[in-house]
């Protein structure tokens, strides 16, 4: 039990790695492997996943031998999931809503990510912010994004 | 003759008015950053590639490896003044710097960083022009198979350098090799690992890796807990160094710049190894080793001259072999690859108003750096007054728009979000992401000349090991990994990376 928490940083990155390793190397089945002389596209993702869920495997080898044992800290689920809902929001909605509307949605949910800052502070953070980055980069570095998008009807 | 005939092409360029300007603007935003913690160097270019895309292809990149080097003087800013390192390589300025900055000699620390990290500056160009050229044409001998052992070389020798475990680099790098393969084929045009998503058929943008790993990550970490800054600002009034304070900086400043050139060329972290290193021995060869620690000015001025020295070298591999020592050169590698121009041993030939323009606005940059820095200091210090609940939605919004500006394309922001959580958990669960950007910009570098190289060679793996060159490159990596893993060297390079945590 004492070694399972000492190696616990070593067994969970070990584990992200053997998961991605071991499903990138399944996907790469799927094409064609192929021959060295003719290397398929699947040849060397199949080789690299493999590589990557061993490599995953010798991690937690080693932290049962020589774990940090250091602890892992709180793990920050608000700023997490608020700066990825804020990332999505604009990948989701640019198109839809024109930067205006993407830049302020993702403003407000990035600005709320830290638990200290209230709703009317992210709302001020956020108009400030739209303002701000449509003035740099669609006045300043002449980016060609439409201000409003065909979600948004204009009278 | 061809040198000084390169020269004269590179001040042409360099001194075209857009250029300075460009070159201007580079090393500002890069003490802006540099000065700024929570943001460094490698998002910020990241932040910018997008913006550089319609500029000429000389200018973009003056812009942008002004931005590094500056950063590198910004570091040091708030290193002596809040003892907090901006950069990571202004960790071991802050032990003396800070110091000297509690004494009420803030002013003489700042000058001190800016002239020692100006002279290493002008050294370390005159060395990339010196020896840039002849490194060049040996490259222009190689095959695939000598290009695929020098990639293998550099990525074992970046975590040989690197802090932390060694199989959790090595594991970094082949998952940055894997997510390379994302993307179509470049032989068969078989899309992989796309799952039908028509965006990701030109494979994973490296702007998004990079903003994900290194910006949206370390904010991440940050809003973990915000740390409380103490601000020296009184008394940054006298700035000159005395006669004596210069007779004591001269040879720090020498041999910092030395050892920072040697080692900025290596792959990995070279320019931290260069201040610790400097800071080291310094300490050990000074008559007055009982100052250190409190306030010594040899300890600003080795490590500053040292950590700029290499900044500038480490650009040697990029610019000879197409090679990036580290994650900012991998972006500057992706830049070359936006504007559509091919890095590596003939660029110098083929592009030569890029090459020595490049290499002669750093010169001018380091310039402009003195002046930005010893002047203006007092702009720099206000802008840590900029509070980190503003600074971080603005990292978000502006890698949002300037992603999608780059290919109008919303999977490179969901990328950015996907990479920032993944480096967030993986940075918490002691994993460097620097290996992972590596190995993603040069994963299809790899797997091309590896394919190409056994086409030659008819399937013949062998072919590595008989060709002499590539051979003696894969030599050296296993060297380079049993020595990364060897526990003499290990406890050593722990010390050396501890100081950093400390400070």
């Amino acid at each position: 039990m004492l070694a399972a928490r000492r190696a616990l940083k070593d067994i969970l990155a070990g584990a992200i790695f053997i998961a991605l390793g071991l499903a990138f190397a399944l996907g790469a089945l799927a094409y064609d492997i192929g021959t060295p002389l003719r290397m398929g596209p699947g040849y060397v993702p199949l080789v690299l996943g493999g590589l990557l869920a061993a490599l995953g495997a010798g991690i937690i080898v080693k932290g049962f031998i020589a774990g940090e044992g250091e602890e892992i800290g709180g793990f920050e689920w608000r700023a997490v999931i608020l700066i990825a809902a804020a990332l999505l929001f604009f990948g989701l909605t640019v198109r839809g809503l024109g930067v205006i509307g993407a830049l302020f949605g993702t403003s407000l949910l990035a600005s709320l990510a830290r638990s200290k800052t209230g709703w009317r502070e992210a709302l001020v953070i956020a108009i400030g912010l739209t303002a701000l980055s449509v003035a740099i980069f669609i006045y300043g570095l002449q980016l060609s994004l439409p201000l409003v998008g065909p979600w948004i009807p204009l009278p | 003759m061809e040198l000084l005939g390169g020269l004269e092409i590179g001040f042409e360029t360099a001194f075209r008015l857009e250029n300075l300007l460009y070159c201007f603007i580079g090393v500002a935003l890069g003490t802006a950053v540099g000065v700024l913690p929570g943001i460094g160097p490698t998002a910020t270019i990241a932040l910018l590639l997008p913006v550089t895309f319609n500029f000429e292809p000389v200018s973009a990149l003056i812009m942008l490896a002004g931005i590094y080097y500056g950063a590198q003087y910004g570091g040091s800013t708030t290193a002596i003044l809040i003892n907090l390192p901006g950069e990571s390589s202004a960790a071991v300025t802050a032990i003396d710097g800070h110091e000297m900055a509690r004494k009420g000699r803030a002013g003489v620390a700042l000058a001190t960083a800016a002239i020692g990290s100006f002279v290493a500056g002008t050294v370390a160009t005159l060395i990339i022009v010196l020896f840039a050229p002849p490194l060049a044409s040996v490259a222009l001998t190689f095959g695939s198979a000598e290009f695929f052992s020098l990639v293998v070389l550099g990525l074992i020798a970046s975590i040989a350098l690197a802090r932390g475990s060694t199989i959790k680099a090595l594991a970094m790098i082949v998952l940055g090799l894997v997510l390379g393969t994302v993307g179509q084929d470049t032989y068969t045009a078989t899309p992989r690992f796309v799952f039908g998503v028509r965006e990701l058929y030109s494979g994973i943008n490296f702007v998004s890796v990079a903003v994900g790993m290194f910006g949206v990550a370390e904010i991440l970490r940050n809003l973990e807990d915000e740390k409380t800054r103490k601000l020296i600002t009184h008394k940054v009034s006298s700035l000159w160094p005395s006669r004596d304070d210069f007779r004591r900086m001269a040879g720090p400043i020498g041999r910092g710049t030395v050892l920072g050139s040697a080692l900025g060329i290596l792959p990995g972290a070279g320019h931290v190894l260069a201040s610790f290193g400097s800071y080291s021995i310094e300490k050990r060869i000074s008559r007055r080793k009982q100052e250190f620690g409190h306030g010594a000015i040899e300890g600003v001025a080795g490590p500053e001259s040292a950590n700029n020295a290499a900044a500038q070298t480490s650009f040697i591999p990029l610019l000879t072999l197409g090679l990036p020592a580290h994650p900012v050169m991998a972006l500057m590698l992706g830049a070359f690859i936006i504007h559509g121009i091919p890095v590596g041993p003939t660029i110098i030939n083929d592009e030569p108003e890029l090459f020595w323009g490049l290499i002669v606005s750093m010169w001018i940059g380091n310039f402009m750096l003195v002046l930005l820095n010893l002047p203006l200091i007092g702009i720099w210090v206000r802008m840590l007054t900029i509070p980190y609940r503003i600074l971080f939605p603005t990292i978000i919004a502006f890698a949002s728009i300037g992603t999608f500006s780059l290919g109008l394309n919303p999977w490179d922001v969901f990328m950015i979000g996907f990479f920032g959580v993944l480096g967030y958990v993986l940075i918490k669960l002691g994993c460097e992401p620097a290996p992972l950007l590596l190995g993603f910009v040069l994963g299809p570098l790899l797997e091309d000349h590896l394919r190409r190289a056994l086409i030659i060679s008819r399937g013949d793996l062998t072919t590595f090991v008989e060709r002499p060159v590539s051979a003696a490159l894969l030599a050296i990596a296993v060297i380079a990994l049993a020595l990364a893993v060897l526990p003499a060297i290990r406890r050593k390079r722990d010390v050396v990376f501890k100081d950093e945590d400390e400070a």
